[in-house]
């Protein structure tokens, strides 16, 4: 039994798939959209996605090329630290492994700050974008990925809270030591693991 | 760094702003001054231990001390929303923790920048703390805040807004109605649309900072047509809640 709890608060939704549900969150059908300014407008022609930082081959790919690469399928449950999760989601797109086998990160490289038209940043450890973990989202249910969404192309690291999934991605800065991103900077968990509910940095 | 602390919270005072929205007055144990626009998270915990968190935008100012005001629309199926309108009364324990938000905030070194407000349906709340707040502190920044609402009888703080538009001349009140506008109104009765905020926009003598907040939708759509209307996009500052639509 809880030591507080809400006099006649009670579960309402019970569903088959709540143990896919981390602490705090609620399951939604609808895809919530959160941005802190409006939705940056990217022309295809003038989009380049570029892999810098402590790397032995610094890359830069046009979206022709970038769509060139080979492109996988994946199936994951979203969760967004505004509390809604998003079961079954499905994305096409570049595995972040593909284009590390393009750019050879040198043995230093630790961490990745994600780096979004609109001047959106985010920071995540390399290893969480390894071994099939994350990947550049170009296609959300089958369609091309909506501008509100993250269109063109968005990241996405379906297993940690969602604004780790930087939206607009337009590039990716390997780094020998963390650094806050945009969201981490005004108090945001550096990592955000929603099974551990870290959503501050306090929660860290 | 602030201490994101849970702590429970006394319901001082319930007020029914709207048919489907209520105003919850708690007391807090451990009160911080919050920065305009930012929000608590709330939790309830049933006895079994399941629990459900959301997060509520702070309406009051950081002068009503020790306490914070949450105003709750109450959402078809939301199981917080109905439990906080339904199962609670004045007296009752609420666990929050807060204040959380850095970047849709009104911070005091823009109290001499004109401000534009932008609100659909509930996503007034937060502005209108920044509005009590202005007031509180005597800023005279030109200030308007955009209100699109469907009816009369669901427009959130119509009295209070009417008295602040009323009482500082630097304050002006902009309603839109979009489903059913009261009698004899001569106003806007549509979406916020280009032309409108084209208007809007001509009032300032100099460019304001924007902040806005309501469905994605609207926020979007009125996002979009700022940067259309040459307003830098460092200057909007937005807040989405809700489905897509799509």
């Amino acid at each position: 039994m809880a030591s507080f709890f809400n006099k006649g608060f009670g579960r309402k939704r019970e569903s088959a798939s709540s143990e896919r549900i981390p602490p705090g969150q609620y399951e939604t059908h609808d895809f919530p959209v959160l941005t802190a300014g409006p939705t940056p407008r990217i022309p295809l022609t003038s989009w380049t996605f570029v892999i810098d930082g402590l790397v032995k081959t610094p890359m830069q790919w046009t979206w022709e090329q970038f769509n060139a690469l080979p492109q996988t399928s994946f199936m994951n449950d979203i969760h967004c630290v505004t509390k809604w999760s998003k079961l079954d989601t499905h994305w096409t797109g570049v595995s972040i492994d593909t284009l590390l086998e393009h750019i050879n990160p040198s043995p230093e490289a630790r961490y990745v700050m994600a780096h979004s038209y609109g001047d959106y940043t985010t920071n995540i450890p390399l290893d969480d974008l390894r071994n099939g973990k994350a990947f550049i989202g170009l296609n959300f249910e089958g369609k091309p990925l909506a501008p509100e969404h993250g269109g063109p192309a968005r990241l996405v690291v379906p297993h940690l809270y969602f604004w780790k999934s930087a939206k607009w991605i337009k590039g990716l800065r390997f780094m020998e030591t963390d650094k806050p991103g945009f969201w981490e900077q005004g108090g945001y968990s550096m990592y955000g693991d929603p099974w551990k509910e870290q959503r501050y940095r306090t929660d860290d | 760094m602030e201490k994101f602390q849970w702590q429970i919270a006394q319901v001082k005072a319930i007020t029914q702003e709207t048919p489907r929205v209520k105003t919850f007055t708690l007391q807090l144990p451990q009160w911080i001054p919050h920065v305009t626009g930012q929000h608590y998270d709330l939790r309830l915990t049933a006895e079994d231990g399941y629990q459900a968190e959301r997060s509520y935008s702070i309406a009051s100012p950081p002068e009503q001390t020790g306490e914070i005001d949450l105003t709750v629309e109450l959402i078809d199926d939301g199981e917080v929303s109905s439990y906080l309108h339904e199962g609670i009364s004045v007296g009752d324990p609420l666990e929050v923790r807060g204040p959380i938000g850095g970047y849709f905030v009104w911070k005091d070194n823009m109290a001499n920048i004109p401000l534009l407000l932008i609100a659909g349906g509930s996503g007034v709340v937060p502005l209108m703390a920044m509005l009590r707040h202005r007031a509180k502190i005597g800023a005279k920044n030109p200030t308007v805040l955009l209100f699109s609402v469907r009816t009369a009888e669901e427009t959130i703080y119509h009295q209070e807004l009417r008295q602040l538009a009323d009482q500082d001349a630097q304050f002006t009140l902009l309603l839109t109605y979009t489903r059913q506008p009261p009698p004899e109104w001569s106003g806007y009765q549509r979406r916020i649309d280009r032309p409108m905020l084209t208007d809007v926009l001509k009032s300032f003598t100099s460019q304001p900072i924007s902040f806005v907040c309501g469905p994605t939708l609207l926020v979007e759509q009125v996002a979009n047509t700022l940067v259309d209307l040459d307003i830098p996009t460092d200057k909007i500052r937005t807040e989405r809640f809700g489905p897509t639509g799509a």
